[in-house]
């Protein structure tokens, strides 16, 4: 059977007015900091990253 | 009418121990909650944790929701924990199998939810701090909020919803199966490669969802071996005349609280309008198993998903459906069944996320996990020209999942947030007013001595003279403040308390 396109209610359409205005100020928080965060994350990621990821072992969950 | 939705978070996490040669994580997990206890204790804090024991008298985990228990299914086995501790905030903190969990106290909406997981964090914290020095010699015992190793193991974050026993399971089945499969777009913590077998780092670099891959039949009573979308686990912990419990395994552990938030939000959602028959969008997956998994994989959230009716839809798509449907919901029935007034908020918190997510994912990476992992990752690779294979990568994973407040990653890239901490400390040791832990947790702040067991729905006095009395707390939203708050203000000792109980 072909992929036939569902029909379909329109996505989310009831934008606020905040949104139009500043379409992406929202997010941006996040990735003005990103190049200061990548400078603190040489300091705090784990000094042997191999060793560490091969050693995080977890059985026995749930 | 759908009825007032208590909801709980159980959150196994994951546990190093570092500075010994030969470490089991079951003694880990135990070190790591009793050094909590111990200090709790040692600073004589006036909502200091006691160690009642659980008790396991109501507890079937092998009953199953469907009316039969299936020959060949493996019920979850209840063991004679280790530490099991109930705190005075009416969680319970305690070793489960190799992992030490945390299980939120019964709350009445999505917000309070969060309050307490948040709260389960900053106990862990402090408990990591407290082994620390406790153990000295440069051990140390280290918390990850996840849900897999990277290795094909996984464990739980599990959501608990009371739900009306009247509502048929198969629509239960047939309605939470396509949140649970869509709304893994918001709620996905992010996670690099797969542990599907045979599946490499080149085919899925990184996933929405920690969980996906550890997910094969749509409905079954297993929680660690073939795992379903839908869990029976039928145990109530309360009148099971009236009430079921929704046990649900299918979710990622949230760094993010608006993440949380929306996840038990918008699911009580799904299940008030499934208790009224008003979950409207008609979908059903061709298989559900794989759509679970094709979400997960799918990082432009644009992929069709293959329905039963022969035709597709995206996860978006699907999602705005459930919206929609949602918003004509409340406007005709309220928002008794869904949390009450902050499923207002929930609703428009979550078509912003949805629609944040069609224009460009990076609107809410500031909410959503997997998008704030994804960047963080993105960034670091970018910067040092690294591969997906390189190791620190999925270093970068784990350790945004760190409990240490210093190492966490999660903790530096600004996510939202619901609640303060200081409302979150206040929480780790005084109980939501609103339901029956309130009566759970005052009861341990006024008379640890007189309480010799406790479970969800009971808890058991020892007055001095025998017998023992078990007070039966079978109605989840009863033993509030409203309801028994003057009641153990007034009451000097426990015998008091009992002979007005009674009265």
């Amino acid at each position: 059977m072909a992929d036939q396109k569902r029909p379909q209610t329109p996505a989310p359409s009831k934008q606020r007015p905040q949104d139009q205005s500043q379409p992406a100020a929202e997010g941006s928080s996040l990735a003005d900091g990103l190049d200061d965060i990548l400078d603190e994350i040489d300091e705090v990621l784990e000094t042997n990253a191999e060793e560490f990821v091969k050693s995080y072992v977890q059985k026995g969950g749930e | 009418m759908a009825i007032s939705k208590v909801v709980g978070l159980e959150t196994e996490y994951g546990i190093v121990h570092r500075g010994v040669d030969d470490p089991n994580p079951i003694t880990a997990s135990s070190l790591l909650i009793n050094a909590y206890l111990a200090r709790c204790e040692a600073t004589g804090r006036r909502a200091a944790t006691q160690r009642v024991s659980w008790d396991f008298e109501d507890e079937t985990p092998g009953v199953d929701a469907r009316g039969f228990t299936p020959t060949g299914a493996r019920p979850p086995t209840v063991d004679s924990h280790l530490v099991n501790a109930v705190l005075t905030n009416g969680a319970r903190y305690y070793v489960d199998h190799a992992h030490p969990e945390m299980s939120t106290p019964e709350c009445l909406n999505a917000r309070s939810a969060v309050l307490y997981d948040r709260a389960g964090e900053l106990i862990l914290a402090e408990s990591m701090q407290a082994a620390g020095e406790m153990l000295g010699g440069g051990q140390e015992l280290i918390a990850y909020k996840n849900n897999s190793d990277g290795k094909g193991n996984s464990y739980g974050t599990h959501e608990n919803y009371l739900m009306d026993r009247t509502t048929p399971f198969s629509r239960i089945v047939a309605n939470a199966t396509v949140h649970f499969v869509t709304r893994q777009i918001f709620i996905g913590a992010g996670k690099v490669g797969s542990e599907i077998a045979g599946t490499g780092i080149a085919e899925v670099p990184y996933q929405l969802t920690q969980r996906a891959d550890f997910f094969e039949e749509e409905v079954g009573l297993e929680t660690t071996l073939k795992r379903p979308i839908i869990n029976t686990r039928d145990e109530p912990h309360a009148d099971a005349q009236l009430y079921r419990r929704l046990h649900v395994i299918v979710g990622d552990a949230n760094m993010s609280q608006y993440a949380t938030w929306l996840k038990v939000g918008s699911t009580l959602l799904v299940l008030a309008m499934c208790e009224d028959d008003q979950f409207e969008p008609s979908i059903a997956f061709r298989s559900p198993v794989l759509a679970l998994r094709n979400v997960s994989q799918d990082l432009t959230l644009r992929a069709p998903l293959r329905l039963a009716d022969g035709t597709t839809a995206t996860a978006i798509e699907i999602q705005a459906e459930i919206i929609e449907a949602a918003e004509r919901y409340i406007e005709r029935y309220g928002t008794a069944g869904a949390g009450g007034d902050d499923a207002i908020d929930v609703l428009s918190a979550w078509r912003e996320v949805v629609e944040g997510l069609e224009r460009d994912p990076v609107q809410v990476a500031d909410r959503v996990d997997w998008v704030a992992k994804r960047q963080l990752i993105d960034a670091y690779r970018n910067r040092d020209s690294i591969e997906w294979n390189d190791p620190r990568l999925r270093a970068l994973d784990l350790q945004y999942h760190d409990m240490r407040p210093e190492r966490s990653l999660a903790a530096r890239l600004g996510l939202r947030r619901l609640v303060t901490d200081d409302e979150a400390l206040l929480a780790g040791s005084e109980p939501p007013h609103d339901t029956r832990a309130y009566f759970r947790g005052r009861c341990l702040q006024r008379f640890p001595d007189a309480i010799v067991a406790a479970n969800w729905d009971s808890l058991v006095f020892d007055t001095g003279d025998a017998p023992l009395r078990r007070v039966p707390m079978m109605e989840p939203t009863r033993g509030s403040r409203a309801h028994v708050g003057d009641l153990i203000d007034q009451c000097d000792n426990v015998k008091d308390l009992l002979s007005k109980l009674d009265s």
